[in-house]
């Protein structure tokens, strides 16, 4: 079986002023991350300052939706879900080194997802009309 | 610090039983809370009236969504004034830690006898599930939606990591499951006390890969209570003193929110996000890890001990599982025997408490797991957002 998301109707997000440009984005199916206008150092989650200049200049980057499965899990069941397999996985996105995404890989079987695996992103509806950033493995030419 | 250098001492230890998860109810926080400091009076030979200071931890939550309040308890115990009360931030982390911030009362003379304590209910909410549970909000959306539903989902990602760095093997998971349901086997106070098999623990439920049940913590209630006060007064009182030798909160940035963040970056991810709070804690002791006796680390997710056998220096970086392995950690004929008391994972989970409490009874050497000759105890505060914590306490001369 493969992995899945969790269902629309159970995902719920809720956005503040430093995240907003993240879910808007998401929306128009673009996958950015902020990058502080003043040092060029990333950052996720989005944050009023960078950590390394403390910085509010932001440039929000479009980025190529390409990632690496840094590590992951594979977890069975969730709350009212008894019989879901998610594949949670924190990712690095090599054209915003240093930040990473918590995300879910899904269109694989769990035990062929491993730590190093290229996967590219797509987006799911969630609850409220937003689009949730997700991930498959990267498809082979 | 030195260790001649101790003035503050753990007097008192109380607890109320510890139940199954939901199952001390009727009783409510206030009522656990309050039979177990009353415990800890009476262990210490003090009374109630005695307590001047509250030293919490957990912003002095009470578990997951309850709150405990020192006027409450001055109310409802008849405590007539106290002069000092505040809370290490953050969650378990700070268990260990919340006697450095009594210690630190006692030491700025801002209060004399100094309590800590926590009680932990799970009807409503319990720990497996309490990510999941937790309203959507700006910075949780961007972990809430990928399905790691409790901390031990969380800290799965960071044991794989390790097992992937490292070659740390499953096996060494089990090791920690089994010694400390062994330990846990003569305890009257323990709720989990059959013994367990490598088959057993390769046998159970998966439940956040590579994490199976045997890896997670019990979910259980009850309370304990902690009292400190200055080494003088504690000579008068009714047991023999544990001194506080040192104690240490805080932690570095590339730990920070650990696993509600994951961008810990290097040797940080695989981590227990302990090893500066270790650094300061063996410097103010004046001690080394090979002076420590017996280990009583926070075990909310097995894999977490292995990581701290590491930030503590019991072993080097990226060894922690064949130390392990090799049976160091074992009551019998371990080097440095761990969670003598069973631990969060085989007698009960109270955030952190029960560590204490095993680590005061093995300075007086009076626990039921007694490490002969024991002279240092280390304890650790949760792997868990900064604050994390440790705490090393002494036998007194």
């Amino acid at each position: 079986m493969k992995a899945q998301a969790l269902p629309a109707d159970r995902v719920r997000i809720t956005t503040d002023t430093s995240t907003e440009p993240f879910w808007q984005a998401a929306k128009q199916e673009r996958l950015v991350a902020p990058k502080c206008a003043a040092c060029g150092t990333f950052r996720l989650p989005p944050t009023p300052f960078c950590p390394e200049c403390q910085s509010t200049e932001v440039d929000w980057t479009e980025l190529s939706g390409r990632a690496t499965v840094f590590s992951f899990s594979v977890v069975h069941g969730f709350p009212g879900l008894p019989d879901i397999t998610l594949v949670p996985v924190i990712l690095d996105l090599p054209d915003a080194p240093g930040a990473r995404l918590v995300s879910n890989v899904i269109d694989v079987e769990p035990e062929k997802v491993e730590i190093g695996m290229e996967l590219e992103v797509l987006f799911s509806p969630i609850s409220d009309g937003w689009l949730l950033p997700l991930f498959r493995p990267v498809a082979r030419g | 610090m030195s260790r001649n250098a101790t003035q503050v001492a753990i007097v008192g230890v109380g607890a109320t039983p510890y139940y199954p998860r939901g199952q001390s109810v009727p009783q409510t926080i206030t009522e656990l809370a309050g039979k177990a400091i009353l415990a800890a009076c009476e262990d210490a030979g003090l009374s109630v009236k005695d307590i001047d200071g509250f030293a919490y931890y957990s912003g002095a939550g009470a578990g997951y969504g309850s709150q405990m309040d020192t006027a409450e308890f001055m109310e409802t115990l008849g405590i007539p004034e106290v002069t000092f009360s505040a809370a290490l931030t953050s969650g378990g982390g700070g268990s260990a830690g919340s006697i450095g911030l009594a210690r630190a009362a006692i030491l700025a003379g801002d209060a004399t006898v100094v309590v800590t304590v926590m009680a932990l209910q799970q009807a409503r909410q319990r720990l497996g599930s309490v990510f999941a549970a937790a309203a959507p909000s700006p910075i949780n959306s961007f972990l809430q939606p990928s399905g790691l539903s409790g901390p031990g989902h969380l800290m799965s990602v960071l044991t794989r990591r390790h097992m992937h760095d490292y070659g740390t093997r499953r096996e060494a998971f089990a090791e920690i499951a089994m010694s400390q349901r062994q330990n846990a086997s003569n305890r009257e106070t323990a709720l989990k006390r059959e013994p367990m098999t490598l088959d057993d623990y390769f046998n159970a439920r998966m439940i956040a890969e590579p994490l199976c049940l045997f890896d997670f913590c019990l979910e259980t209630d009850g309370a304990v209570a902690v009292i400190t006060t200055s080494l003088d007064k504690a000579r008068d009182l009714r047991q023999k003193p544990v001194p506080v030798i040192a104690a240490a909160h805080g932690g570095h940035r590339d730990w920070g929110r650990a696993f509600a963040w994951m961008g810990m970056p290097g040797e940080a991810f695989a981590s227990s996000g302990h090893a500066p709070v270790a650094k300061h804690l063996y410097q103010r002791a004046g001690v080394a890890p090979t002076d420590i006796d017996v280990a009583l680390l926070y075990d909310h997710f097995s894999p977490m001990v292995l990581m701290q056998l590491e930030d503590y220096g019991f072993c080097k970086k990226g060894e922690g599982g064949e130390f392990v392995e090799s049976g160091a950690i074992r009551y019998k004929g371990g080097s440095i025997p761990v969670n003598t008391h069973g631990g969060q994972l085989s007698e009960a989970y109270i955030i952190g408490m029960t560590h204490i409490r095993e680590a005061v009874e093995q300075m007086r050497g009076t626990a039921v797991n007694q490490v002969a000759g024991a002279e240092l105890a280390l304890v650790s505060g949760g792997p868990a957002a900064l604050p994390v914590s440790g705490l090393i306490l002494g036998r007194d001369a």
